[in-house]
């Protein structure tokens, strides 16, 4: 059975949310990433895996534009993405995005980080950017935490609160880097829960992670990094049984040891 | 009449709480000016405009390194005389407001310094998420890192402050003769035999007035503090 068959559509008839074309990036004579090229379909989950210092993260901090790119297209939303300024950021509105450290606001509340970006971009009004946020808090299950400050909950917790914070801004694409990295292991599956959640509802996702069991359930398509080249992309089912270059088989023995 | 009431008489005709009183207006009034051209100065030190930084760092080095008595005269001298700007017919009132705007000035690079002490105080990753909701950088500013910087800058920022109350005396320097410092001198030249206890009045009086601003700066940035 073919997706095509299961959900009446198939990826490939779906438009690109995200289309990287020919991107380099250099730190200093680092070459970060090195002429990577990617397109990301509507509803599609691409989980992005290799070792550290691969680029993982510089690739997903470049499609909002958090990193400027020295070469090459990123197109987001049909939209090549603006120069620094007021078009930026409304592209970044339409961008999630959740780091390894949460970086919830530490100053506000639960509920006012939530908030904050439907009040401040969209201008929504302040009663229903609150009723908006108590659902999402209730969805990824904090809806008790949402008068307390950041530093008052758990890792597991500030991670759903910053992905409760995303999807307050309707985004098309959600980029996660290492969102259970930080976290202790009895937290991790809290936040995966919700990742799951958030792809079985179609949410389109790029998600930087080295939880192989999230891969293998969720993703429609790994791709795998080493040295700022896009080395492989395909199934996870592909990718995890009969990897094509030696870095990636390296790469899975290390990962698939522990 | 013995000592203490000789001095007596000499404070009931001296207008030491008037006097005081001119030096705490003056702080206020400064303490606003620097206060807000400093956290200007502090905004676009992290702008991500060069020429914004350049400026800022500019401003910020010249009222930092420039002793408070030659901003003062130079007040006089450039602002008043050179260029004619007259702020009252009221010679007294003219001084004053050269007074607050010199002091406003050159503490409002203090305040800056203070702020970017601040700034540092706030890791990057808060900034990067501001902006990654869609903030644009002057709302990701306002809203996120600077009113963080400032609970982190409170201790610094307080010592500002009491720096700036006890610079008001400097406000002779332009002619502001009704304050504490040109009080002082005045009457120790009339009532030499208690120059002691004038001294010891107003040493005793600014101490009054600065420990609560410790305390209350100490007290505010301890619960203001950010947790993280
Ligand atoms: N701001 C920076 N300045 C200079 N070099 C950087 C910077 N950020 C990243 N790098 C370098 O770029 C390369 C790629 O970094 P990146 O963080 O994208 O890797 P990663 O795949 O996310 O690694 P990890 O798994 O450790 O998170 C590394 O060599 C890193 O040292
Ligand atoms: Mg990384």
């Amino acid at each position: 059975m073919t997706v095509q068959e299961a959900d009446g559509w198939s990826v490939a008839d779906a438009p690109v949310i995200v289309s990287l074309q020919n991107v380099d990036k250099y730190f200093g004579p680092v070459h970060v990433l090195n002429d990577v090229s990617l397109d990301v379909a509507q509803g599609e989950v691409v989980v992005v895996i290799g070792p550290s210092g691969s680029g993982k993260s510089t690739l997903c901090r470049a499609i909002n534009r958090l990193e400027p790119i020295d070469s090459g297209q990123i197109i987001v939303n049909g939209q090549p993405l603006p120069e620094e300024g007021k078009q930026l950021a409304l592209l970044r509105a339409e961008v999630g995005m959740v780091f390894q450290s949460f970086n919830l606001f530490a100053h506000k509340t639960i509920l006012d980080n939530v908030t904050l970006g439907p009040r401040k971009v969209r201008k929504t009004p302040k009663a229903d950017a609150e009723k908006e946020a108590m659902a999402l808090l209730e969805r990824v299950g904090i809806k008790d935490q949402a008068g307390k400050l950041p530093a008052q909950l758990s890792g597991g917790q500030q991670q759903r609160a910053a992905i409760a914070r995303a999807l307050a801004m309707h985004p098309k694409l959600m980029l996660f880097d290492e969102p259970t990295s930080a976290l202790d292991p009895e937290m991790i599956n809290e936040v995966l829960d919700v990742m799951v959640d958030l792809a079985k509802n179609n949410m389109t996702m790029i998600v930087v992670t080295h939880e192989m069991g999230f891969a293998r359930r969720v993703a429609d398509r790994v791709v795998f990094m080493s040295d700022g080249c896009l080395l492989e992309q395909a199934t996870p089912e592909e990718f995890f049984t009969n990897p094509q270059t030696d870095r990636a088989k390296d790469f899975l023995a290390k990962i698939l040891q522990h | 009449m013995g000592f203490l009431g000789g001095y007596g008489q000499v404070l009931a005709d001296s207008s030491v709480l008037g006097a005081f009183w001119v030096n705490i207006t003056l702080t206020f009034w400064s303490a606003i000016i620097a206060l807000v051209l400093g956290t200007a100065a502090a905004a676009m030190r992290i702008s991500p405009f060069t020429s914004f930084r350049a400026v800022s760092t500019l401003f910020v080095n010249i009222f930092r390194d420039i002793p408070l008595t030659v901003v003062m005269v130079m007040m006089s001298l450039v602002v008043s005389m050179a260029l004619g700007v007259q702020f009252s017919n009221d010679l007294n009132l003219d001084a004053y407001v050269l007074a607050v705007i010199g002091l406003g000035l050159y503490h409002s690079a203090f305040v800056a310094e203070a702020l970017r002490s601040g700034v540092n105080t706030v890791p990057l990753g808060q900034a990067e998420a501001a902006r990654a909701i869609g903030l644009t950088f002057s709302q990701s500013a306002s809203l996120v890192v600077l009113p963080q910087a400032f609970r982190g800058a409170i201790a610094p920022l307080g010592n500002t402050l009491i720096a700036l109350i006890k610079n008001t005396t400097v406000a002779t320097a332009v002619g502001v003769a009704a304050q504490t410092s040109g009080l002082m001198k005045g009457m120790i030249e009339i009532h030499a035999n208690y120059v002691f206890a004038i001294f010891m009045t107003f040493a005793l009086g600014y101490v009054i007035i600065v420990i609560p601003v410790g305390l209350a700066t100490t007290a505010l940035s301890r619960r203001l503090a950010v947790k993280r």
